[in-house]
């Protein structure tokens, strides 16, 4: 059996901010992944990020990723490609299937940055071909170079929703439309001007009923709701499109985290249940931290900042020194993240999560 | 290039496609034009086929769900193996891909 002093599973920014930052402080690395080339979601996102100078603001998600890639490499952290971590033992043992070989790793600390995965959507035909995840369509285009469709009805106005469609009209499909069952924009206006200037609109208070198609997507059914979101049938309208992407949130990807007997707790405004942490990231598992979208949702900014979080404090308990300063600068990084309306409650909930960990853990 | 595919040649953030070496693939025995490093599913879907396998209960044509490995809505018979996940399967010289009906049948042994 292979032993290892930190194993990261999944390296997209949470997990290679970690990495960087432990492999700085002295700490043997190991990040195991699923995909053919680390970086997670990164490669897709190509508008400019949010946030402060430290945050990388204005920086294209891909070109953070290179340059977190080339830290990689040069720091010598190893990276296991096309390996998926299946679970995780007693005693911090992982099972991988590398090169279709099985392989058990013992890790004296674990850290989970696995992410997310998108909230499917169900209507009448959203099987068939042609309807997809946002996310999905947004791989294709800016990863795979491919348009899956060329005339595009958007379900969801969040921030996903509001960027994949202008991604979408720079990889040269139409959008007929962005659909919102609330009465108002779910993401920020800037992504919805942005959209709006080429004359997409923006249905609110209005849903999708069916998709149209036999063996693919031809069309869409949408309609009005009333205040209590029932469909105004007499309203319902046809639209022709030949994709639909749906963008109605993510869900935590935190099965690793369940099996390796972590608690949870349901936090809503972070995407549905999550891992109880502490303030160093730390799961109500001995040396089994949580870093980025699997601790709750929010975005690649904060996933980096809470997956260099993880890093420093395992390199504390395996080096029994203290880096408290470092970390306080993190933790305020985050809070200053975390501000307007989304960002509040997310960092609420965060609070509320680290409070529910002391709590739990006493008694457990 | 030819541009009559649905690939994304050129691109006001990404630039121009960069080239790549151009190989051959069949899809239910018709040959199609691919280049490395791309997946089966981009292929498939750059060529308009969307249509990428048939439900085995209740026979519902499936195609490119998530695209990130994940959901397996995209799985077809790739060299006489099925279930194979195109998505994230880049493609190779030669490759046979074929529509699955069902859980596919394997063509091939690999054991």
């Amino acid at each position: 059996m292979e032993e290892k002093d930190l194993v990261i599973i999944g390296g997209g920014p949470a997990g290679l901010c970690a990495a960087i930052s432990a492999r700085k402080k002295g700490i043997d690395v190991l990040i195991i992944d699923e995909n053919l080339r680390p970086g997670g979601q990164l490669f897709k996102q190509i508008h400019r990020f949010f946030g402060s100078k430290e945050h990388m603001a204005g920086v294209r998600g891909f070109v953070i990723g290179e340059k977190l890639l080339k830290e990689v490499k040069e720091l010598g952290v190893e990276v296991w490609l096309n390996s998926i971590a299946y679970g995780i033992f007693k005693d911090k043992v992982i099972g991988v299937i590398k090169d279709g070989k099985n392989i058990l790793v013992k890790a004296k600390s674990i850290i989970i940055s696995t992410g997310a995965t998108e909230n499917p959507l169900s209507f009448p035909n959203w099987t068939l071909p042609g309807v997809m995840g946002a996310g999905a369509c947004q791989t294709m285009i800016n990863i795979h170079r491919v348009l899956p469709g060329k005339k595009v009805l958007m379900i969801g106005s969040g921030n996903v929703g509001l960027i994949v469609s202008y991604q979408l009209l720079q990889a040269g499909a139409e959008v007929v439309g962005v659909v919102e069952i609330m009465p108002k924009i779910g993401g920020y206006l800037v992504h919805a001007a942005k959209i709006k200037r080429f004359g997409v609109p923006i249905y609110l208070s209005t849903t999708i009923l069916e998709g149209v198609g036999k063996e693919e997507i031809e069309g869409a059914i949408i309609c009005p709701v009333d205040e209590n979101f029932k469909p105004i049938i007499k309203k319902k309208k046809y639209i022709e499109v030949d994709l639909i992407c749906i963008a109605v949130g993510l869900t935590p990807l935190n099965e690793l985290l369940y099996q390796a007997g972590c608690l949870f707790t349901y936090k809503g405004y972070l995407g549905g249940m999550v891992a109880l942490h502490n303030e160093n990231m730390e799961t109500t598992v001995e040396n089994i931290f949580v870093a980025g979208d699997c601790s709750g949702i929010e975005e690649a900014s904060t996933a980096m900042e809470e997956g260099k979080l993880a890093g420093i404090s395992v390199a504390e308990k395996i080096r029994g020194k203290k880096w408290e300063d470092e970390k306080d600068q993190i933790r305020k990084r985050l809070d200053d993240f975390r501000i307007g309306t989304f960002g509040e409650k997310r960092k609420l909930s965060k609070e509320e999560i680290v409070r529910e960990y002391y709590e739990r853990v006493k008694t457990w | 290039m030819k541009k009559k595919d649905l690939r994304i040649y050129k691109h006001p953030i990404l630039g121009d496609l960069p080239e790549r070496k151009k190989i051959y693939i069949y899809f239910n025995g018709k040959k199609l034009t691919a280049y490395e490093g791309e997946m089966i599913a981009a292929v498939l879907y750059a060529n308009g086929i969307r249509r990428l396998r048939r439900t085995e209960r209740f026979k519902e044509v499936r195609g490119i769900f998530c695209a990130i490995g994940r959901c397996t809505d995209c799985v077809m018979t790739v060299d006489g193996i099925p279930n194979i996940r195109t998505c994230i399967t880049p493609v190779k010289e030669k490759m046979k891909i074929e529509f699955q009906e069902g859980l596919g049948k394997w063509k091939k042994k690999i054991w």
